[in-house]
């Protein structure tokens, strides 16, 4: 009886590498070669969109609202409290926002996009698709990959504006400060470099999350146990991502703006 | 000689008849276990041909394998004279319209009615545009599967018949030449197998398709079948009409054969 081969686990990841290189060269052939699925790619901007919204809004206001509240008595000691606005304003549109945001939607999107197709590879509908003669990386894999990279920044300036929001709030908890006064004080502490490289990051967290989505649910084995296993390793791969491409943007907006 | 070298001999292109799919030599194996070993088959026009096998005998591998979804480790699959390996993306593609695969499950698309199931090959594969076209051959399609009342139905609303018939419908909304059925009366019930079964004879006689059926279902088989061949542990080791094999007093044949 012949020994059964066992492949060493650097071999594995390098096969896995060179799967997902493999796959990503496959979403931009397709990206390119025309019949884009516009009916497909709006129906996913409404399911990740718009049905993401409200956690977003949620969290970000919660954000907003303990970050002042955290923020407060430690400004208030260095007699800098009508600092607050400013400090949460650069705070959470640079860096807490787009990451806080990401994260949520790394939880709820590439999961939910792992376990759709991951359940689709159960099933046979992609191979279903696959032979049938229509190429499933086109129908699939293109919309909702380019939905998350567009929605995901949207979701975040959403979450900004209402984190902020929710600091003002929390600032009239203890203190009065006009809604004017607040948004003039945001407002005037924000520049081009503190919006546009948060803007630009949240590009690069919604192409991952759509990606490790789409690339898990795709290489998901067949039992109905590896579902579950697509939808948490795309979770969790696409959450550290997240925290990779928010290390390298820090370094690139560094060495451009400041 | 051994039972399957006749076979193999039995197997040899056959040149008053057009063979739609030549099979020869065909092996794969999944890590150390050889799931096919020196397959040799030919599926002749017109002909349905059941591949009777228990489960784990490597039926479903085979059909997967003319498709190009899983590729073999050995020997040549040719579909209409192609070979299957050599084949570039976009000619696999347009193979891949010419053939009609029936999943065991129906492989229904689970976020789209039965309307945008059938619509789907009909706009991505083909490309019709017309939408009046598109609605005369999905409303042809689904009569002819007797699920005219199901368009607007989800798969979810489906019973487990009815997706295979949508399935089967879906497949065959593009006409093709050749229908590969995996397993088609799998976790019915006896009238809706038979009724199945019966679907397959009268798409082969009205479509004129050529049909290579995977199953373990003997009522399937001899409903369905004009050729019957019987894989066992990866090898083909009978070959015969229904009656022909009924009628034998090999074990292994008369094994599937006691129990109807």
């Amino acid at each position: 009886m012949a020994e059964e081969i066992v492949v060493p686990g650097y071999k594995r990841w390098l096969g896995s590498i060179g799967d997902q290189v493999g796959f990503l060269v496959d979403f931009f052939r397709n990206l390119f070669a025309g019949g884009f699925e516009w009916s497909e790619f709006v129906r996913q901007c409404y399911e990740i969109g718009y049905r993401s919204m409200l956690l977003v809004g949620i969290t970000s206001f919660i954000m907003g609202v303990v970050l002042i509240l955290q923020l407060r008595p430690t400004m208030i000691s260095f007699g800098a409290a009508s600092m607050l606005p400013k400090t949460l304003s650069v705070s959470f549109v640079r860096e807490i926002g787009p990451v806080i945001i990401g994260i949520i939607c790394a939880g709820k999107i590439a999961s939910s996009i792992g376990a759709e197709l991951g359940s689709m590879k159960v099933t046979e509908q992609l191979d279903a698709m696959d032979v049938s003669g229509a190429n499933p990386i086109q129908y699939l894999v293109v919309p909702r990959i380019l939905a998350t990279s567009i929605m995901v920044p949207v979701l975040s300036v959403l979450g900004d504006a209402i984190g902020l929001f929710g600091g003002f709030l929390a600032l009239n908890l203890r203190d009065t400060i006009s809604f004017k006064l607040y948004f003039t004080k945001v407002i005037a502490s924000l520049d081009f470099s503190d919006f546009l490289p948060a803007l630009v990051k949240t590009i690069f967290f919604g192409f991952a999350i759509g990606f490790v989505g789409c690339y898990k649910g795709f290489t998901s084995n067949r039992g109905t146990e590896s579902v579950g296993i697509a939808a948490n390793t795309a979770v969790v791969t696409a959450s550290l991502w997240i925290f990779v491409i928010d290390a390298i943007a820090v370094q690139i907006t560094s060495l451009l703006f400041y | 000689m051994t039972e399957q070298e006749t076979i193999k001999k039995k197997q040899a292109p056959k040149s008053q008849k057009e063979v739609v799919i030549l099979i020869r030599d065909l092996k794969k194996a999944f890590g150390d276990k050889e799931v096919l070993k020196d397959i040799s088959l030919e599926l002749d026009k017109g002909e349905n041909l059941v591949v009777l096998g228990r489960s784990g005998s490597g039926k479903s591998v085979l059909i997967q394998c003319i498709v190009g979804l899983l590729k073999p480790d050995g020997g040549s699959v040719k579909v209409f004279g192609e070979d299957v390996a050599g084949m570039s993306d976009k000619q696999l593609k347009d193979l891949r319209i010419r053939i009609g695969f029936l999943f065991q499950s129906g492989a229904l698309y689970d976020s789209m009615t039965v309307r945008e199931n059938m619509e789907f090959p009909l706009t991505r594969v083909l490309k019709l545009k017309d939408q009046g076209e598109i609605d005369k051959r999905v409303a042809a399609v689904l009569e002819s599967v007797g699920l005219s009342d199901a368009i607007d139905k989800m798969p979810s609303d489906l019973s487990g018949g009815m997706r295979k018939r949508a399935g089967l419908a879906r497949t065959l909304v593009v006409d093709p030449e050749i229908m590969l059925y995996d397993e088609p009366t799998t976790g019915l019930d006896p009238i809706t197998s038979r009724e199945i079964s019966e679907l397959i004879i009268s798409i082969q006689k009205k479509n004129k398709t050529s049909s290579i059926i995977i199953t373990h279902d003997m009522e399937c088989a001899r409903i369905a079948s004009d050729r019957v061949l019987i894989l066992t542990d990866g090898e083909f080791t009978k070959e015969g009409t229904f009656d022909e094999l009924l009628k034998s007093k090999d074990k292994n044949v008369a094994s599937y054969f006691n129990i109807i």
